[in-house]
């Protein structure tokens, strides 16, 4: 394992190559400060709300890595002081999926800081999130002793076909991507690392009836209080070393937990999917992608009797998606 | 006369200063502790920031480590400067840099002039409460605890092992009874300075330098010695987890430390605005004189810990998976399985329907299909009726049926022709209530069209498979509510079951069964067993069904349904 780890950071240093700085803020990096990592592709329009939101929960500085965007992204970012862009030509999946990116950016500029990796279409909820800043929960887990947080990625959709609402920058997602599946996970055990696995929602109920075992997985641990050492070993579903991945109580308590919002399904979906489909450069042989793009030739509604819509944290903590543990 | 406080400072020292300057507009002299970690430049911007306020001193400082005598001697320090430099102070309130008062200054001070002879420290003894977590309690108070627990945890562990093993003890001095308690006191000038000047102050010191956590019995034990009137209490209000942390108050807590009765609270978090803003700017306006509900704070942070330990049952999520057999509840609401029942009554499902109230599925794990009822094609939760995505992890289905449909009892059918990877799930869990008909499984058979040598081989198929089943049920493991009857005892007397299996669901009023599903029409069926056994497959889950012999004199006419009044 600990052999494991130092190739994801040899591994780390060496992708580092393929990224050219566009803009360096990091010189404005206070210590404490809150720090998000982001790879993105052609998520031009997904940006301002994606920058709002994060900025509103306290962040205080923006990683991106830009893998060669066709879309005027970059230049929207640019000038901003919060924000410090990398670019890339560099393939997505030799960079295993974007990981070994910002392993790398994470080692050199977020050692001792809390951390959040996530992507422009992820927003994080967490208890409190309505009340209190993001630093007020890692205030709390620094206090506890606890040093990565698990937030579940929860498929987002409309009601209708994907296309019918369109989606303009500076919009809220959650607006027209409100639906959720509330119950329908199953989890199991990853005893090499330590995490859980977790599968279902939308996307395993619609795209993969036939074949549950191929459904993506929505385990994730984006809150990290980074540590040099430390790294992602595939996207942010697992880290090492192992212990990071103990985000769940084996005895019968709750540990505290927060929710991933990932808003893939607007009406951008089925282009992206038709371009990621071209590019094969997902996970798996895109196998998800080319599930959706059968599906999606039919009519794509992913919405059924039983979706929930989403109101707040309460609900998600009520429905059991997520935990406030012991904060209270 | 008035009341002095001590304060303990070591982060935030802006919340800290807000908190002194608060104080001392009370009327209340100050005097504060600055930890040593805290840097020197720091230190000396903060004395000044305060030097205009002549009621605030800063005492001597020492290194306040958690658990360590630092604490205890920084208290005794300041202490002795306060009883020193101020002379009418009565009562000397302990607090924190991150303790914030709920109430106005006067409010305290009068509450405390009215019991002037009064100390508030909460202490029990060792024996009587179960306060400590990670079990050292009364050997606090024997053992010898030379290194740091946050720092050097191995050594820790290590050395108070070596000590209990080689029954290395220490002498609590003569006459001193070991107390506990919160750290956060309210003594009288009294008490406090016959502790800080008794002639065996020294002797005590050494002792309590060598005890684990000093603080919460330092004081807490020698008060007992001086004291003249101790209520044991704390009037800080100060909430504790499982960890032995304290809960800490942000601002959405607003609303209930209003409602709380005490004059302090602790810990607040340095950036929660709206609380400081709130009990500082405007005291009096704070405490709008809502009833005090002490109790809802209680309740609040006692769930939070029952969360935290006990968690919801039933449920399996991404920060709650237990391990198996520590569940606390495999499931998160009592339910019911039916086995052999719709093979051999017409209308079992909607009959059951109709006499509980209870959602009635088909065979939720019919290897083809799952059958919700009313022919649903997903259920609450967004449940698939894949077979594919159900039997990929059948257990977590039956797990989320459950939970999802919190509220409403749930039964469904089962048989040895669906996925049995339930079966120990389901017998070891209490929730459960399983009713089988041993041997109904063959009644379809009989009633089929297929080929009698594949009517044979099926039926053995069944046959074992409820068998290994059975078995399961019998096994001393098994913790559901189960019933089993051979089909030969069900149908000769099926009233009695049935009333039994409804009174235990337990959801109508009805007290006696005005209605009967209708029974299959077995003639002939006695026959058909028998002609298995002939074949060499011998079918004994049934029980001893009669065999009707020989040409039948009269067709019976087919029965009636049971009528009871």
């Amino acid at each position: 394992m600990r052999l494991r780890r130092k190739r994801r950071i040899v591994r780390a240093v060496r992708k580092s190559r393929e990224l050219h700085k566009v803009q360096d803020r990091t010189h404005l990096i206070r210590p404490n400060d809150l720090l998000l990592f982001c790879t993105f592709r052609n998520e031009a329009v997904r940006l301002p709300y994606f920058l709002s939101y994060y900025r509103d929960l306290g962040v205080d500085h923006f990683f991106f890595v830009d893998n060669d965007s066709t879309d005027a992204g970059v230049e929207h970012l640019i000038g901003q002081d919060d924000v410090s862009i990398w670019h890339t030509q560099g393939s997505y999946k030799s960079a295993t999926f974007g990981v070994d990116w910002l392993n790398w950016l994470q080692r050199k500029y977020a050692h001792d800081h809390w951390t959040l990796v996530v992507d422009p279409d992820e927003f994080f909820v967490y208890p409190f999130c309505d009340t209190r800043s993001l630093r007020a929960l890692t205030d709390w887990l620094d206090a506890s002793s606890i040093r990565s947080f698990s937030a579940m990625l929860l498929d987002m959709y409309p009601k209708g076909r994907l296309d019918e609402q369109p989606y303009v920058a500076g919009q809220n997602p959650m607006e027209i991507a409100s639906w959720f599946d509330s119950g329908n996970y199953t989890i199991s055990k990853n005893h090499s690392m330590g995490n859980l696995w977790i599968q279902g929602g939308p996307r395993a109920r619609v795209f993969f009836p036939d074949q549950p075992e191929r459904a993506p997985a929505l385990n994730k641990i984006p809150l990290v209080k980074w540590n040099r050492r430390y790294a992602y070993a595939s996207s942010t579903h697992t880290l090492l070393p192992r212990g990071l991945n103990q985000v769940y109580d084996e005895w019968g308590g709750e540990k505290a937990s927060g929710v991933l919002l990932h808003t893939k399904f607007l009406d951008t979906f089925t282009a992206k999917a038709a371009e990621e489909l071209e590019r094969k450069q997902h996970y798996a042989a895109s196998v998800e992608y080319k599930a959706y793009a059968a599906s999606l030739r039919d009519d794509p509604d992913l919405w059924c009797k039983w979706s929930e819509k989403y109101i707040n944290w309460r609900q998600l903590e009520i429905l059991g998606l997520m935990s406030k543990g012991n904060w209270a | 006369m008035s009341v002095g406080i001590v304060m303990l400072v070591h982060t935030a020292l802006d919340r800290a200063e807000q908190a002194a300057r608060f104080w001392a507009m009370g009327g209340c002299p100050v005097v504060i502790h600055v930890d040593v970690n805290v840097p020197k430049k720091t230190y000396i911007a903060f004395t000044k920031a305060l030097s205009d306020i002549p009621a605030i001193k800063f005492s001597k400082r020492f290194r306040c480590e958690w658990g360590t005598w630092g604490i205890v001697a920084a208290s005794q320090a300041a202490s002795e400067l306060m009883l020193a430099e101020f002379d009418d102070v009565r009562h000397v309130y302990l607090a924190s840099g991150s303790c914030l008062p709920l109430r106005p200054v006067q409010e305290l001070v009068d509450y405390l002039a009215d019991r002037p002879r009064t100390d508030f420290i909460e202490s029990a003894t060792t024996a009587d409460v179960p306060w400590t977590v990670g079990g050292l309690d009364h050997e606090r108070f024997t053992l010898r605890f030379p290194f740091s627990w946050k720092r050097r945890r191995f050594l820790f562990d290590k050395y108070v092992e070596l000590q209990r093993k080689i029954g290395l003890k220490r002498k609590i001095p003569a006459g001193l009874v070991p107390h506990m308690g919160s750290q956060w006191w309210c003594l009288t000038r009294q008490t406090l300075s016959a502790i800080l000047q008794g002639p065996d102050r020294k002797e005590y010191d050494t002792y309590f330098k060598q005890v684990w956590i000093p603080d919460e019995s330092y004081y807490q034990t020698l008060a007992r010695q001086y004291a003249i009137e101790i209520e044991s209490r704390s009037l800080t209000l100060s909430k504790f987890d499982f960890q032995g942390k304290p809960h800490i108050f942000y601002d959405d807590h607003l609303q209930l430390l209003r409602r709380s009765d005490c004059f302090v609270a602790r810990k607040i978090w340095p950036h929660a605005n709206r609380l400081y803003e709130a009990f500082l700017t405007d005291p009096s306006g704070a405490m709008k004189r809502t009833e005090p509900n002490p109790g809802k704070i209680d309740r609040i942070f006692a769930k939070a810990v029952e969360r935290r330990t006990r968690g919801r049952p039933g449920l399996y999520m991404q920060s709650r998976f237990p391990n198996e057999d520590w569940e606390n509840g495999v499931t998160a609401a009592p339910y019911s399985m039916f086995q052999g029942f719709t093979e051999i009554f017409e209308n079992f499902e909607p009959w059951l329907a109709k006499a509980t109230g209870a959602r009635v599925h088909g065979h939720l794990f019919h290897p083809d299909r799952v059958e919700f009822s009313e022919g649903q094609t997903t259920l609450n939760g967004a449940l698939s009726n894949s077979a594919e995505a159900r039997d990929y992890n059948a257990n977590a289905f039956l797990t989320n049926v459950i939970w999802n449909t919190r509220g409403e009892r749930q039964c469904f059918q089962f048989g040895p022709g669906d996925n049995q990877d339930i079966n120990w799930k389901v017998a070891k869990d209490p929730n459960a209530q399983i009713s089988v008909i041993s041997g109904a499984w063959s009644v379809p058979l009989f009633r089929s069209n297929l080929n009698f040598l594949d009517i044979r081989k099926e039926a053995a198929r069944l046959q074992k498979l409820e068998s290994d089943h059975l078995d399961v049920l019998r096994s001393p493991y098994a913790k559901a509510r189960i019933r089993i009857w051979t089909m030969a005892e069900f149908v000769e007397a099926p009233m009695e079951p049935l009333q039994g299996i409804l009174d235990e669901i337990g959801l109508t009023h009805a007290r006696r069964l005005s209605e009967v599903p209708k029974l299959a029409d077995l003639a002939g069926f006695g026959q058909f067993l028998q002609n298995l056994k002939n074949q060499g497959m011998h079918p004994y889950l049934m029980g001893d069904f009669p065999v009707a012999l020989g040409p039948k004199p009269v067709q019976d006419p087919p029965r009636k349904p049971y009528l009871v009044r």
